[in-house]
């Protein structure tokens, strides 16, 4: 066989083949589709994001509008999720809250990720005696239980809502650390970074766009599983009073609001709880599904 | 062939490139201190290729890598000697004056092609990447670069590929990338490291033509490293043999194949299918097993496995000696 035949040959095989016109995104998402559990939680965390950006357009009432004539009205139609204490909106007040729970999320794990990835890389790659210092900093950081940690913050800072996404985004730092630290040493070794740096590639130049793009998919899957746990986290620290202030919307302030009716009016408490819990699972789902969509070791 | 770079001077053949002197490379282990390089000397001229021959870790691609400083540190360390190119001591230059030459002046091709090639990025960026960083060019003005140098290593509908990831290329393709990669800034010297050991040998056949047709081309001066002798007889100059990180033997390799000086290298040839000789002839393997780099014998590192010892063998070990036109033995026995 010449030459000539034999890369045509080899053209006619990479035009068969159906994976050739799909990017990588695609890739990952037909692999995610297969998964019936993962496919319930990226419904419902694409839910929980549209009822976030579109909060006034799907509320069917002012969220803040109170009328204690009619406090803990159970549901009905105008008001499918009933009434709480003040006599507010449950349901306008869930979608409202889901905007608080989207930014905390994104804000704890944009903190996690922009901090703690660069700490763990560089640690990783320079490795001897900056691994070291870096490593031993990041288990005094682990040693200490994240809530407490979010506490002591709060104690420090103040409560409030900017101080609760603070807080819990820096107790995530060393978890996104320890992540980014041990997918590079794993890709650190790997021939096409030596085969970079033969080519004059910097070390700068190596970390940004060799190292971090191949140790991203752990960290989007942690990052995943991490908004979960964030919501959760602000809900709890908002149900000790230490988030929001009372009149905004925010599911775990709504618990603790509706805490003490919970014998007269089962609903004031329930729904946003519920919410919490189907918007924790969705996200669960979803970081499992992605974890195995995401395996390079599934790669054909 | 329109080529946009200068073809080879007859003039520049004999102007020297790359002189290695005493070149030392140490690994330092737990268990010891191992002599992976050790004092090994070579020329290159402008254009030529020398194969680079030993036996798995006898100090072929540690001392290749080393030129470029890209031995990992730690564990291992350029101890010694020096590498002059192009009038300056890669050895002693600085971190940035280094960089500049990797890629650019010097370029590497590595063994495993479908590991050296970064999965998430498409090859375009990756081609694209030496391009930036040497020539000038951004990311968009390298496409049709791109393009060009997929051409020219022989990869069809070159425009389309570019935006493909690794995994979608076979290896010997992704070799052909590779090849790209490194001829794109026309270096001086390409340093191929067994670039067809992971490939099949049709494909092995095929990547080494693209080599030394475009390299003879541009005039670049390769260092082959590879264990089959069969590549180097083919496609190759100069000769130089290496055993327990030492030169044992450097010559034209016609000369090397045809009168073979030292002891290893006559076992090599001999344990060797060879069409240029009887088909009846056995082969003949060399006795006993490459020595422990760490505790290494005080006189000839090949003394355990030699035919032809003597008493001072084992005293002290030899110096490269010339014995012939160009032609450098490093053995106490003459051996015609």
């Amino acid at each position: 066989m010449t030459q000539a035949q034999n890369t045509n040959h080899t053209e006619k095989l990479v035009k068969n083949s159906e994976f050739k016109e799909r990017g990588p995104i695609g890739e990952v998402f037909r692999r995610l589709s297969k998964r019936v559990t993962a496919m319930m939680g990226l419904v419902i965390v694409v839910l929980f994001f549209i009822s976030a950006l579109l909060a006034p357009h799907l509320a069917p009432h002012d969220p803040y509008e109170h009328s204690l004539a009619h406090k803990l009205a159970t549901p009905s139609w105008d008001y499918p999720l009933g009434r709480d204490e003040l006599g507010r909106c449950i349901l306008s007040r869930i979608i409202y809250g889901a905007r608080i729970s989207l930014l905390i999320g994104l804000i704890v794990i944009s903190i996690g990720i922009f901090i703690g990835v660069p700490i763990g890389v560089v640690s990783a790659y320079y490795g001897g005696k900056v691994d070291f210092i870096v490593q031993r900093f990041v288990d005094t950081m682990l040693a200490f239980p994240g809530i407490l940690l979010a506490l002591l913050l709060i104690a420090i800072l103040g409560v409030g809502l900017h101080n609760v996404m603070i807080a819990v985004g820096i107790s995530t730092i060393p978890i996104y650390a320890r992540l980014a630290r041990s997918s590079v040493l794993a890709m650190k070794a790997r021939q096409f970074v030596e085969a970079a740096r033969s080519i004059g590639a910097s070390n700068l130049r190596i970390i940004l766009q060799h190292l971090i793009p191949n140790s991203l998919s752990p960290i989007i899957v942690q990052s995943t599983l991490h908004m979960a746990t964030a919501i959760l986290w602000a809900a709890g620290l908002g149900f000790l009073g230490l988030g929001v202030s009372p009149p905004t919307a925010e599911w775990g302030a709504m618990l603790n609001g509706g805490r003490l009716y919970i014998r007269v009016a089962y609903h004031v408490a329930t729904f946003p709880g519920l919410m919490i819990f189907i918007t924790v699972l969705g996200f669960n789902l979803l970081g499992d599904g992605l974890r195995d969509a995401l395996d390079p070791r599934l790669k054909t | 062939m329109n080529c946009p770079y200068g073809v080879r001077r007859e003039s520049q053949k004999n102007m020297s490139l790359l002189q290695v002197r005493d070149l030392k490379t140490y690994f330092y282990t737990d268990a010891g201190v191992i002599k992976a390089v050790d004092r090994v000397s070579y020329d290159l001229k402008e254009g030529e290729t020398l194969g680079l021959v030993g036996e798995s870790g006898c100090g072929k691609s540690v001392g290749a890598l080393s030129i470029l400083r890209l031995i990992p540190n730690p564990p291992g360390k350029i101890v010694g000697g020096e590498a002059i190119f192009e009038g300056k001591d890669l050895l002693r230059i600085s971190e940035d004056e280094i960089r500049q030459i990797r890629g650019n002046r010097i370029a590497m091709i590595f063994q495993e092609p479908m590991t050296s090639l970064n999965p998430v990025l498409t090859i375009g960026l990756q081609i694209a990447e030496a391009l930036e960083l040497h020539r000038g060019f951004d990311k968009k003005g390298a496409r049709g670069e791109v393009a060009r140098l997929l051409r020219m290593v022989g990869i069809p509908d070159a425009e389309r590929r570019i935006n493909d990831y690794p995994h979608q290329f076979s290896g010997g393709m992704c070799q052909r990338v590779m090849i790209a990669m490194g001829l794109s800034c026309n270096p001086k010297l390409l340093i191929a490291d067994e670039p067809t050991t992971a490939v099949d040998v049709t494909i092995q056949a095929q990547l080494l033509e693209v080599i030394k047709e475009l390299t003879s081309r541009l005039g670049t001066a390769v260092i082959l490293i590879t264990h089959n002798l069969g590549v180097v007889a083919r496609h190759v100059n100069r000769m130089a043999v290496m055993y327990a990180g030492r030169m044992v033997e450097v010559g034209p390799s016609v000369e090397v194949y045809a009168h073979p000086r030292h002891p290893y290298t006559i076992g090599l040839l001999a344990s060797v299918p060879r069409l240029d000789q009887p088909r009846k002839e056995r082969l003949v393997p060399i006795d006993g097993q490459p020595p422990d780099l760490i505790h290494l014998p005080p006189g000839c590192p090949f003394l355990p496995r030699c035919s032809r010892r003597m008493e001072r063998c084992s005293v002290e070990g030899p110096e490269l000696r010339e014995v012939g036109r160009d032609h450098m033995v490093s053995c106490w026995a003459d051996i015609d």
